[in-house]
């Protein structure tokens, strides 16, 4: 079964998606969605130097994203600059710098297009093992910290006080990031991972009344838009990554649609 | 979280404990200079004006923050629940109150339904907590921090947004929480004159400990009682005071009787007692 191009693409971009939708929702909740973007950005620039170290390309990006991810960290404490140049720097220097390195490399190939846009071709067996060891052990993380990373994105000083540690949880969560980009980068491509991120999130804001029912909506938001998504791209030959966005926008824009019932409804009581 | 001058209280029924404790920001001392303690069954109050250091003394406290200079120490596995001064939840983030009591409590459906009813919102426990008014959001705050079971209860100003009666009814159950459960609680006042009658003791903070004592003397206050009537003079006392003494810029303090020193101390001679106003502190 695995034999079959599309029938992997299709498994990974489903395990992304449901692997995707429960940390876009912290993503959303916590109003990261640049904060994502830059992480997702700076993988390029770990793909240039994994192969010029010629170490595992998908640790090297996990290495790199997670490095830019922690420094952001480190630079926010540090008052002068908003959180918002901060990113904006950041972001697109990644992408430059990883963009010139790869044009430097003239004696390895890279197909650029693949790697910003994704690409279903590009998806081996071993991918789709990385994609759902790597991601069951991340929900299972996710899991375990559920509890302490709601309490910090509602109050990180009632987190703090009321013993937490919101401080391990927001580390935690960027590796968790930093993970599910490097195994989300070749179906969906770097330039396209935070909408997949945060799209199946907002989608599944409208139909849920608490956080666990939102993360559960959000993956299968994104399952059912991957798997759109997938079926576009191979029907009218287009890239995977932006299928998938597009698949999963047409979902949200029905969720924007009047509907009786649903929890938007009731917010506009008062 | 072990912070290098938090140490454990070896000691029995003192719950937190702070040592000439100061926070400085930013180049700026917030507050300095402080000591206090609360201990199991005891209710502390915390009253000044805006940005004497009120907030960031119970947030010190408890190690939301550190402190730069003195000490802080807690008892072994305080469990603390703490409902802060200010808490906005993002629209984006569906919370039903029921949600809400969970954050961070193990609680079952009977005991959120329990301290839903003490606080008065059992009505709302399936409303979302974004769309609570100001009064019925901090009433949730306290139910939820009253079902962490705490050892210490911290409270920042927990009646600020709820009407008058409501305020009567919820120092009531503040009370009541401490009379049963035995916890300590540290309360920030949001009016400088007006403490829980059950205070045992009043601090006023203003950058620095200005004053303390028992809310008695005041309770008695004749301004009061015929403000409010006999009965709210039994849930609330006023604690009237003037400050005599005006710090300057630069650190020191300049007296009623025109000397300047480094320092007020209550012993230094320049203050007389704590029976003043001041008007800026009316016009909240």
């Amino acid at each position: 079964m695995l034999d079959d191009f599309f029938t992997r693409a299709l498994l990974a971009g489903i395990g992304i998606a449901v692997l995707a939708g429960p940390l876009g929702c912290f993503v959303v909740w916590r109003r990261m969605a640049y904060f994502g973007d830059t992480m997702a950005h700076s993988a390029l620039l770990g793909i240039a130097l994994a192969l010029l170290l010629q170490v595992n390309v998908t640790a090297g990006v996990f290495a790199v994203v997670a490095a830019v991810a922690i420094a952001l960290l480190l630079l926010q404490r540090r008052r002068g600059l908003s959180t918002d140049s901060l990113l904006g720097i950041l972001s697109h220097s990644a992408l430059a710098v990883g963009l010139v390195l790869v044009a430097f490399m003239s004696w390895v190939r890279i197909d650029l297009t693949g790697l910003l846009f994704g690409d279903i071709l590009a998806v081996s067996k071993t991918d789709i093992a990385v994609i759902f060891g790597g991601g069951a052990a991340v929900l299972a993380l996710l899991a375990w910290l559920w509890r302490p990373l709601l309490a910090a994105t509602v109050s990180e000083e009632v987190a703090e006080a009321e013993g937490m540690a919101p401080e391990r949880a927001r580390i935690v969560f960027m590796l968790m990031l930093a993970a599910v980009i490097a195994i989300a980068m070749k179906v969906v491509g770097i330039l396209l991972i935070t909408a997949l991120l945060i799209i199946p999130a907002a989608t599944a804001r409208r139909f849920a009344s608490t956080p666990e029912q939102m993360a559960v909506l959000a993956a299968l938001t994104g399952g059912l838009a991957a798997a759109g998504g997938l079926f576009g791209s191979l029907e009218f030959d287009t890239p995977s990554g932006p299928s998938i966005v597009v698949a999963g926008l047409a979902l949200f824009l029905l969720s924007l649609l009047p509907m009786p019932g649903a929890n938007g409804r009731k917010e506009e009581r008062r | 979280m072990p912070a290098e001058n938090t140490l454990e209280l070896p000691g029995q029924g003192t719950l937190v404990e702070m040592t000439d404790a100061g926070v400085r920001r930013n180049g700026r001392w917030l507050v300095r200079g402080v000591d206090l303690s609360v201990r199991r069954g005891e209710i502390v109050t915390l009253i000044g004006p805006n940005g004497s250091g009120k907030s960031t003394t119970a947030r010190a406290a408890i190690g939301v923050l550190k402190t730069d200079e003195g000490r802080v120490r807690r008892a072994h596995d305080l469990v603390v629940g703490y409902v802060p001064q200010r808490l906005t939840i993002d629209p984006s983030l569906p919370l039903d109150v029921t949600r809400l009591m969970r954050l961070t409590a193990h609680a079952s459906d009977e005991e959120i339904e329990a301290a839903l009813e003490a606080t008065g919102i059992a009505h709302l426990a399936r409303e979302q907590a974004g769309t609570l008014s100001g009064g019925e959001f901090q009433r949730a705050l306290l139910a939820r921090a009253m079902l962490r079971k705490p050892d210490l209860l911290v409270l920042d100003e927990p009646v600020q947004g709820v009407d008058f009666a409501g305020e009567l009814a919820l120092y009531d159950l503040i009370k009541a929480i401490r009379d049963k459960t035995g916890c300590g609680i540290l309360l920030i006042s949001h009016d400088l004159h007006v403490v829980m009658a059950e205070t045992d003791t009043v601090i006023c903070l203003n950058g620095h400990v200005c004053c303390r004592g028992t809310p008695e003397l005041v309770a008695a206050s004749p301004e009061y009682i015929n403000l409010f009537g006999g009965k709210a003079a039994q849930s609330l006392a006023v604690y009237r005071h003037h400050h005599d003494h005006t710090h300057l810029p630069d650190g020191r303090v300049r007296h009623a009787d025109g000397t300047v020193t480094d320092h007020c101390t209550p012993e230094d001679g320049h203050h007389d007692h704590h029976d003043h106003t001041r008007e800026e502190d009316h016009a909240r």
